[in-house]
């Protein structure tokens, strides 16, 4: 069987009628992924109401801006492939130019700056740098001979960690890890040696002490520290992560039942309808919940991965890929701090935490699966 | 370099099958690192669960000491002598104050806190429970509410709360006999049983407040209740309640007590009045007095210092603390001790030649009058017109020890064991006594002295007053108490029976001192005329200051605070005595202004608003 051939032996639904197919082709909709999506959203819709104390409208806030993600993931699908291939790199300079701009000129509070205000409209580029970096980074690859040679990985590397840095420095810790996961797992993709990935963790560990004395915030220093004894500061900087413990611990197995979970309802839990929200989960619907959570998780993940397996090009293959990893970074990185083995870098559950930004973005980056998904699937017949 | 790598011709197949190894490594890696977080989970939501379970009860559920309602102090017409009345005070909890000594600080400022109370309250806290509401100020006027109010929201952990605090509608009326309750002090804090008084923050300090604190504290109850991470109650789980303190109904009268002190009118004094049938204390008055409001919620110490320092001695029971020579009222007590050993009899007389002496002594023993009143006189003329030479005569006859054994039946120089704090027993001397604190025997002339009330002998006005109503009732001592019934129990008196007497005996000695009040020579005939009801008794003026022998005593050229003081001890009416009352002013020289305090006291007893006499029934 030649590489084509399983490529295009690589099943979506077995046996869907060709009428059926060819809708959702049109619509440049993922049957699979929409409905594991609307699963998720309802999930979060549900357990943010608790979260929120009851606060239907922060819930209907939150519908909204689902509705808004929603309709930008439908219309991202419609694009082209290739044409977000020949428009990334253009993107990709616009995108790093806005973050040299938050640097200057960014408005925010607490200490960060991370927004830019044009006109009447505020944003925040990180967040478009998001999706914006695998696309640039697999534009790069793309037209590489794969396996990448040393030169092609430290200007993919270039790529990633530039804008991370940039995004760094606003000071946002959580989102320049997302970004540059995303690079690096284009690059994963495109076949890295096992020797450079070997390489790199060794590096990363001899970076961690530089990191620490010379680039790290106290803020994010402290977040380390407490990280790993919380109790030194229980009513300071320990006292989110022993409340969210606490949260998810007293929940058990089975946990206390919708809307019956006291941590929050009572305001012990800091955040808990935004980063903090899976201690509202686990704790009103126990390790049950929990694992049901993450066999969502994971199917939406292993469906992005094999929208990747059946993409086109090379391109769709490292996007798809990338942004499904990404989204694995989302949910690692906030259930490993919120749960208290990563430190707290401010990362939301993806689809679940309340907020509107990141929600748009990361339902544009399912929107390129699905455009992915599509394209593939219409060159097939 | 571009040269280089355009050599190598990409192949699209290849590379897909790149993908998929990289996919499906990338899939064990999200299984691997899935079961990571979840073993994380397990390890948190069952390994842990325990612990985490509890803490989150902790976090949520508190209990909450409830402190009962103290009981209240009615008088014997049920008028309400102390009460509680509703306030607001300032509280914080230690675990939701971020920084304490910020937030005190910044109170300080905000409402003027005394240091001494940002000291009090550092004590209190040592005893908190975890999340209790510490008081740091009481009784906030409108003004301070209104400033924390406006600044509650930058104060976490600061809160107000209503409390009940203690309030004495009578005031000063009252101050000493009822007492007061104040903080519980470092001292109390280490002999309290701190569980049942975990959200009780004053004590009774004093008089019946003190006496009675078991009964008027009551019982704490206890509530769980559900709580925010600001420490507001959102819910209460469930609740003991707790049990309040009983109501104390008191012998006290409101009218009586008014009499006396208004009748004092601010003179150094005491009055007691007590029911000859029963005991209990109608009327026990001490002036000049203070306000027990006062010191409920902490006195100041500028009002402190003005009560503590002044000349007058507010501050002192004089009903209780004040020991005065009882001086010429004894006189009936020792007349009967000489009936009723046969020193005397009722027809035995005694030459006056307004000195008496000693056999081989040539110390004159001076009669307050200084012609003497009769060439030789009787017992019964000898109390009604309080002949001191007669007495002279009888104690020296008698001698100490029986006199000794006499008065301290009816007694004399032991506490009455009423039901008030700090009385002290007076002094009632005997050659043992003597022996035992100054190592000398007893003189012949210093049994004289006792024979008048004066010398080594001191008396409380309580223990005059227990003495009277024993005299009235023909040898039945009653033990004086405030207190007539708590609760819904009434209390028993207790009596004592002193000696023996011939009821013939009685009757002259009673006879002698209605005679006192009505005689034509009574000593108290003056002030009492006009009484709607009769009236005995005997009247008294006690040396402040020893007369040197052969000086003339002279109130004139004396001090004010160095004249006698004025004494009268009498009952009503006097055929079936309802009222004994003991009366005492410092340095009013006269005996008349004593005797016209007791009758205030009596009227206020006896006659109706339009000032007729009620009849006698209780």
């Amino acid at each position: 069987m030649s590489q084509d051939e399983f490529v295009r032996q690589m099943p979506i639904s077995n046996g869907a009628s060709s009428l059926r197919a060819s809708m959702w082709q049109r619509l440049h909709i993922d049957p699979a992924l929409l409905l594991l999506l609307l699963i998720l959203t309802a999930v979060g819709l549900m357990v943010l109401y608790s979260a929120s104390g009851q606060s239907l409208a922060t819930v209907k806030r939150q519908a909204v801006f689902f509705a808004i993600a929603y309709s930008a993931m439908f219309f991202v699908a419609q694009i082209n492939v290739d044409m977000m291939r020949r428009w990334s790199p253009f993107v990709y300079v616009v995108g790093l130019a806005l973050l040299v701009a938050v640097l200057i000129a960014g408005t925010g509070a607490k200490g960060a700056q991370r927004w830019l205000q044009i006109g009447g409209f505020r944003f925040q580029p990180a967040e478009i740098m998001k999706l914006i970096m695998p696309l640039a980074t697999a534009w790069f690859l793309a037209d590489r001979v794969l396996p990448p040679r040393l030169k092609d990985v430290a200007l993919s590397l270039a790529i990633a960690l530039i804008p991370a840095v940039l995004i760094f420095k606003q000071p946002d810790l959580g989102t320049a890890i997302l970004v540059s996961a995303a690079g690096l797992f284009c690059l994963f993709f495109a076949g890295l040696s096992w020797r450079y990935i070997a390489a790199v963790g060794g590096l990363f560990a001899t970076a961690v002490p530089i990191m620490w004395f010379f680039v790290m915030h106290e803020y994010q220093k402290r977040r380390v520290l407490t990280l790993f004894d919380p109790e030194s500061d229980r009513l300071g900087a320990g006292w989110n992560i022993i409340q969210s413990m606490t949260a998810i611990g007293s929940g058990g197995v089975e946990g206390k039942g919708y809307l019956q979970g006291s941590q929050s309802a009572l305001n012990f839990l800091p955040e808990s309808h935004t980063d903090f929200i899976i201690a509202v989960l686990a704790e009103e619907f126990g390790l049950l919940g929990v694992v049901g959570l993450l066999f969502l998780y994971l199917l939406i993940l292993v469906r992005g991965l094999v929208i990747g397996m059946s993409a086109q090009s090379t391109f769709a293959r490292l996007v798809a890929g990338a942004i499904s990893m990404t989204f694995f970074v989302y949910i690692v990185v906030n259930m490993g701090m919120v749960s208290g083995i990563l430190p707290v870098v401010g990362v939301p559950l993806p689809l679940v935490s309340q907020g509107g930004t990141s929600l748009v973005t990361l339902m544009m980056g399912f929107g390129i699966l699905m455009a992915i998904s599509t394209e593939q699937r219409r060159l097939s017949h | 370099m571009w040269q280089q790598e355009r050599r190598y011709i990409k192949d699209p197949t290849a590379e897909a099958v790149l993908y998929q190894g990289r996919a499906v490594f990338a899939i064990a890696l999200i299984v691997i690192v899935f079961l990571v977080i979840f073993s994380r989970y397990v390890y948190l939501q069952i390994f842990q669960y325990q612990r985490f379970k509890t803490e989150s009860d902790n976090n949520r559920v508190h209990v909450q000491s409830l402190a009962p309602k103290r009981g209240l102090i009615y008088d014997r017409k049920g008028r309400l002598l102390a009460e509680n009345i509703s306030s607001q005070s300032l509280v914080l909890v230690r675990e939701r104050v971020p920084d304490l000594d910020e937030t005190l600080s910044r109170l300080q400022l905000l409402l003027a806190i005394d240091d001494d109370d940002i000291e009090d309250f550092r004590r209190r806290l040592k005893r908190q429970r975890p999340f209790e509401e510490v008081p740091l100020l009481f009784d906030l006027s409108e003004h301070q509410i209104a400033k924390v109010a406006v600044n509650i929201h930058t104060l976490p952990g600061v809160e107000l709360q209503a409390q009940l605090v203690r309030y004495y509608p009578y005031g000063e009326l009252f101050g000493h006999v009822i007492g007061y309750v104040g903080r519980i002090n470092e001292r109390e804090q280490k002999t309290l049983d701190l569980d049942n008084y975990a959200a009780t923050y004053s004590i009774g300090k004093l008089g019946v407040e003190k006496y009675y604190e078991s009964q008027l504290h009551g019982t704490v109850g206890y509530q769980n209740v559900e709580t925010d991470v600001r420490g507001r109650i959102l819910r209460v789980l469930d609740q003991t309640d707790p049990t309040p303190g009983k109501d104390l109904y008191l012998h006290l009268d409101v009218d009586m007590q008014r009499a006396g002190y208004e009748a004092l009118a601010g003179r150094r004094g005491s009055v007691v009045a007590m029911n000859v049938k029963n005991g209990g204390l109608h009327a026990v008055v001490s002036s000049p007095s203070y306000d027990g409001n006062l010191f409920v919620n902490g006195i100041s110490s500028k009002d402190y210092a003005a009560l503590r320092d002044s000349r007058d001695l507010p501050l002192f029971n004089r009903s209780l603390q004040g020991q005065y020579p009882p001086a010429s009222t004894v006189k009936p007590l020792i007349g009967m001790a000489g009936l009723h050993y046969g020193t005397v009899t009722p027809s035995t007389t005694v030459p006056d030649p307004g000195w008496y002496q000693l056999p081989n002594d040539t110390r004159f023993y001076r009669d307050w009058k200084r012609q003497g009143h009769a060439a030789r006189i009787s017992l019964a003329d000898a109390v009604i017109e309080s002949c001191d030479v007669y007495f002279y005569d009888l104690a020296y006859k008698l001698g100490i020890d029986k006199i000794h054994s006499f008065m301290d039946s009816f007694g004399f120089g032991r506490p009455t064991g009423v039901d008030l704090t700090s009385e002290r027993g007076g002094l009632m001397p005997s050659r043992e006594w003597k022996k035992r604190t100054q190592n000398l025997p007893w003189f012949p002339g210093e049994t004289l002295n006792i024979g008048i009330g004066q010398g080594y002998m001191l008396a409380t006005p309580m223990q005059l007053a227990a003495a009277t109503v024993a005299l009235a009732n023909k040898g039945q001592w009653i033990q004086p108490r405030a207190l007539n019934k708590l609760g819904d129990r009434e209390l028993l008196p207790i009596r004592r029976d002193t000696y023996d007497v011939a009821p013939a005996h009685w009757d002259l000695i009673h006879s002698a001192m209605l005679d006192v009040t009505q005689g034509a020579r009574g000593t108290a005939r003056a002030a009492a005329r006009g009484l709607s009801y009769d009236m005995s008794g005997k009247t008294g003026t006690a040396q402040v200051v020893g007369i040197a022998q052969g000086e003339e005593y002279d109130s004139e050229s004396l001090a004010l605070r160095k004249r006698d003081h004025a004494l009268f001890v009498g009952y009503a009416p006097s055929q079936n005595p309802q009222i004994a009352v003991a009366v005492v002013i410092e340095n009013a020289e006269h005996s008349s202004e004593a005797v016209k305090v007791a009758r205030a006291v009596m009227d206020a007893f006896f006659l109706d608003e339009n000032g007729e006499f009620k009849g006698v029934s209780q």
